[in-house]
């Protein structure tokens, strides 16, 4: 490992006087203002706006939803990515690049499209809806939308950890007789595990805030569909400025609190391969 | 010692490797992968064509060409135009510092530029309301001089430069960390200075990763839907941009315009993904580990 | 020109890399900084080269400072263990680089450049792979380059970390030599960094034997080699045999046997260790002289020219190793467990 030089490279002071100063005013001053609006609340009027029950049943619907397509997203996210990796197939490649498009592709646009398809008299929802099933504007279209929203983060991220899992590791496994499905659980689940366990928290973290792939297919009934971020517009189209950054808040909160989490997941993977 | 049984070898049969699965087994699992992603990610994508196309070629024409498209279209290139040389540059400059030196709260550094991806897109469009709007912090100010933020172009440029912040920088930290400080200290001790050092010899080092960073930065910038319809107020022909005028067509019941228009934000993810394939396949053809001139790419010529 | 290091120190964190180390490498001489891993020979050499400031300390170059000299000023070659090729650049434009980055005013003409890289690359037998990108080249012809480099831009001294650490064990061998006659070409001041002794003690003028950031020794090869000035370096160049015993009055007692070690004269029943080379071991098949140790045979190696053989002595002092000419060893017609006495002919002593 090359060691770092400082007083050789030039352009220390520079560069990062020019972060700090750009994350600073670009970043860190205008999410400031949500802590420092909040604060000039009362704690009683705070609480009562953020336990209203219409909130809280946002809550419901946003963590509800985001949690189950990231379970979904888990399952289907590790089976993506091990055909990826592991098996040759005609297309693989274009499958591999196509697993980005919720990343690159507006989320306005795929709300729009997932709403008329799984609409009752949409390609998917037309053929759903003589069972009584309905999935547009209702609570599993949310999980749709996210399902969609979230999948690359799971691939991505577990993909590269089992690309690098060595081929001998597995080779070992079967010498010593284990069956595939057994060398599958025991050593290629558990070292895959913290990346799918990251993948999961990822995948949730982007749901939760997630408004324009979902605010179009789930109808946004108050109390059953609506989901919080779709609420903290309402508010502030309300001018209710206190209304919606208290609940802001709250949902900022909940965002830190994953993204540290996903530090420490992160963190801790690196220190077990490194050990 | 007992005799161990060996495979006879007069029946010859396919060899399934110690660490693969059976035929089925592997079939199986490709068409269940496929199966899913076709349903989440196919037909999501072509239904946009499809619908755009459903009024036939000349109503398509007629919703991208009209005037209010072509508005909300130049809106977004303006926009893209602006908060991705930003983000650019504070990629590179955060990149630079984080990876070439050692300094206390460098971990912390990383994780702030991070941070607008944890926020949620409503609440970074809401701070610059907060900062910006009529009874926001500065409101009274700007209300004074007369100056617009929110409900105008500059909000919207806030806002989807807060939401770019980090695209390029996360690009760049892990390939400069790999890449090390060798090489850059090589050009130093023969004199370059440091514009040289970075131009020479940094820049062409990274250039597919900046440019993948660049190309994901530039779709989210096209394509932030969330922020940009909180500070924007929706004036057509003025504040709208692209995804706006989506959502505007579609709450008006004009379904195969609003499809119409999509599907050029969809070409343009289409592209991007495109892009995207081609740098990542350029980088890993570039790349090469200098410590290890056994794990060379198969082109070495003896 | 000379290098003179004075009284350099410098610390990471808690580690101390150099704990006050002073040098001196006379103008044209080719000299290997000698030690195992995290003795502080990597540190020393990125601070000649101003890659890292000391602590304290001066480096002069020729008798002039250049302590607080920037890296860019200081005119040194310095080739990376991993050579640290530009990648995007051909075998020619990494050589042409240190010319074509000088300011326009002392930057050659582009004819001139050409010249001066086309006779370097020549130098160092590569000017038919003048196009190659560095991916497309072996380790061998890497490193070359990345020597080419570091004399394009005439420096004053030349420094090579590891220069050969990251090649297979043959491809070592050659560019050893190569190496050699090269500085015996350009005579350049040279400073490398190698933790191989055969290497340090095949190639260069002068030795430097670091151990935890300090200067064990310095000298010639044969100097470092014959006349180990610490019992670091009697371990860590060549084979060597350790006898734990007692030092009295200038005597030392080592099992039956007794030494004379006139320098230990003050010295008052301590403990102490001498040193014997392996080669410095005369067998015999009958007791004879003050200091001569039972010992049985243990193992024979008798290939070569050399005979080596393992030796258990009888007393309890453990197995030591003998090396005796091959004509001795016929002479001796010794065998597995038969019993010799070993006289050792060259022996140093220090105090534990």
């Amino acid at each position: 490992m090359p060691s770092k030089t400082r007083g050789v490279l030039p352009g220390f002071g520079l560069s990062l006087g020019i972060t700090c100063t750009y994350l600073s005013l670009m970043v860190l001053l205008p999410l400031a203002t949500v802590f420092v609006r909040t604060a000039d609340l009362s704690w009683s009027a705070f609480w009562s706006t953020v336990t209203d029950p219409r909130v809280v049943a946002s809550y419901r619907v946003t963590f509800g939803a985001s949690f189950a397509a990231a379970l979904v997203n888990t399952v289907f996210g590790l089976l993506v990515a091990w055909v990826l990796v592991r098996y040759q197939f005609p297309g693989r490649r274009l499958v591999d690049a196509l697993v980005d498009l919720p990343f690159a592709l507006p989320t306005a646009v795929a709300g729009i499209s997932l709403t008329t398809l799984y609409a009752s008299n949409g390609w998917i929802g037309g053929y759903l809806d003589p069972f009584g099933i309905k999935i547009s504007y209702t609570w599993v279209g949310i999980t749709v939308a996210l399902i969609f929203i979230g999948l690359p983060f799971v691939v991505r991220t577990v993909q590269p950890v089992l690309d690098d899992l060595e081929v001998e590791v597995e080779e070992a496994a079967a010498s010593l007789g284990a069956k595939r499905w057994q060398t599958f659980t025991r050593v290629v689940f558990p070292t895959v595990a913290p990346a799918l366990l990251t993948g999961f928290a990822l995948a949730f973290a982007r749901a939760i805030g997630e408004y324009g792939s979902v605010v179009f297919i789930s109808g946004n009934m108050p109390m059953k569909t609506e989901i919080v971020p779709l609420l903290i517009i309402t508010k502030l189209e309300q001018y209710d400025y206190a209304g919606a950054t208290s609940v802001a808040l709250v949902m900022l909160i909940a965002s830190f609190m994953l993204l540290l989490a996903i530090n420490l997941l992160q963190w801790a993977a690196r220190r077990r391969l490194a050990a | 010692m007992t005799s161990i049984a060996l495979p006879t070898t007069t029946a010859p049969r396919a060899v399934t490797r110690a660490t693969g699965e059976s035929r089925l087994v592997r079939w199986t699992l490709i068409a269940m992968a496929l199966a899913f992603l076709a349903l989440t990610l196919v037909l999501p994508l072509a239904l946009v064509f499809a619908q755009a196309l459903s009024k036939g070629l000349p109503a398509y024409w007629e919703a991208i060409k009209e005037p209010d498209a072509l508005s909300a279209a130049k809106l977004t290139l303006l926009i893209a135009s602006i908060a991705v040389p930003l983000n650019l540059a504070f990629g590179v400059a955060a990149a630079w510092c984080i990876t070439k030196f050692d300094f206390p709260g460098k971990h912390v550094l990383i994780t702030l530029i991070d941070l607008p991806f944890a926020v949620s897109p409503v609440i970074s469009g809401m701070i610059f309301v907060l900062l910006f709007g009529a009874h926001g912090w500065f409101g009274p100010w700007l209300l004074a001089h007369d100056i617009k933020i929110i409900f105008a172009v500059p909000g919207i440029v806030l806002a989807t430069t807060f939401v770019t912040a980090p695209f390029v920088a996360r690009e760049l930290i892990p390939l400069m960390q790999e890449q090390g400080c060798e090489e850059e200290e090589a050009a130093i001790v023969l004199g370059a200075g440091g514009w040289q050092t970075f131009f020479r010899i940094t820049l062409p080092n990274i250039k597919w990763g900046l440019l993948y960073g660049l190309i994901l930065c530039n779709a989210r910038a096209m394509g932030e839907f969330g922020a940009v319809s909180v500070v924007s107020g929706h004036i057509r022909g003025e504040t709208n941009t692209l995804p706006l005028h989506v959502e505007i067509l579609y709450n008006e019941y004009a379904f195969a315009a609003s499809f119409a228009v999509a599907s050029v934000l969809t070409l343009l993810a289409l592209v991007t993904l495109a892009l995207k394939s081609l740098v990542e396949w350029q980088q890993r053809r570039s790349s090469y580990h200098p410590a290890d001139p056994e794990a060379l790419p198969e082109r070495i010529v003896a | 020109m000379s290098i003179e290091v004075r009284n350099l120190r410098k610390v990471f964190g808690d580690f101390v890399a150099l704990d006050d180390v002073s040098l001196d490498v006379p103008g044209g001489e080719l000299v290997a900084l000698l030690g195992p891993s995290g003795s502080g020979k990597t540190t020393l050499l990125r601070i000649i080269a101003g890659l890292e400031p000391a602590d304290r300390g001066s480096i002069h170059f020729h008798g002039e400072d250049a302590t607080d000299q920037p890296v860019r000023e200081r005119q040194v070659g310095f080739v990376f263990q991993h050579y640290a090729l530009f990648r995007h650049m051909s075998v020619f434009e990494n050589v042409a680089f240190g010319l074509r980055v000088r300011p326009r005013r002392v930057r050659p003409s582009a004819a001139e450049i050409r010249e001066s890289v086309m006779s370097l690359l020549k130098l160092v037998q590569l000017d038919m792979l003048a196009d190659r990108r560095p991916s497309e080249l072996s380790g061998g012809q890497r490193q070359r380059v990345a020597l080419a480099r570091a004399l394009a831009v005439k420096p004053k001294v030349l420094l090579l970390d590891e220069p050969f650490g990251a090649l297979d064990a043959k491809v070592r061998k050659e560019l050893r030599r190569w190496l050699r006659r090269l500085h015996e070409e350009v005579h350049v001041t040279s400073v490398f960094v190698t933790h191989d002794q055969e290497e340090a003690l095949e190639v260069s003028d002068r030795v430097v034997i670091m151990n935890e950031g300090k200067v064990e020794q310095s000298g010639t090869p044969e100097e470092v080699y014959e006349q180990p000035a610490t019992p670091f370096v009697y371990g860590f160049l060549g084979d060597v045999n350790l006898f734990h015993g007692r030092i009295n009055e200038g005597r030392v007692k080592i099992g039956e046997g007794e030494l004379e070690a006139p320098e230990w004269a003050d010295a008052r029943d301590q403990a102490g260790i001498a040193y014997v080379r392996t080669y410095d071991v005369e067998l015999r098949r009958v007791r004879s002289g003050a200091f001569s140790l039972e010992a049985v045979v243990r193992q024979v190696r008798a290939f070569g020219a050399v005979v080596r053989l393992e030796l258990d002595l009888v007393d309890g002092g453990g197995t030591i190793e003998a090396h005796i000419p091959r004509g001795r060893f016929d002479g001796l017609a010794l065998g597995r467990g038969q019993t010799v006495y070993v006289s050792p002919t060259n022996v140093r002593v220090f105090a534990q």
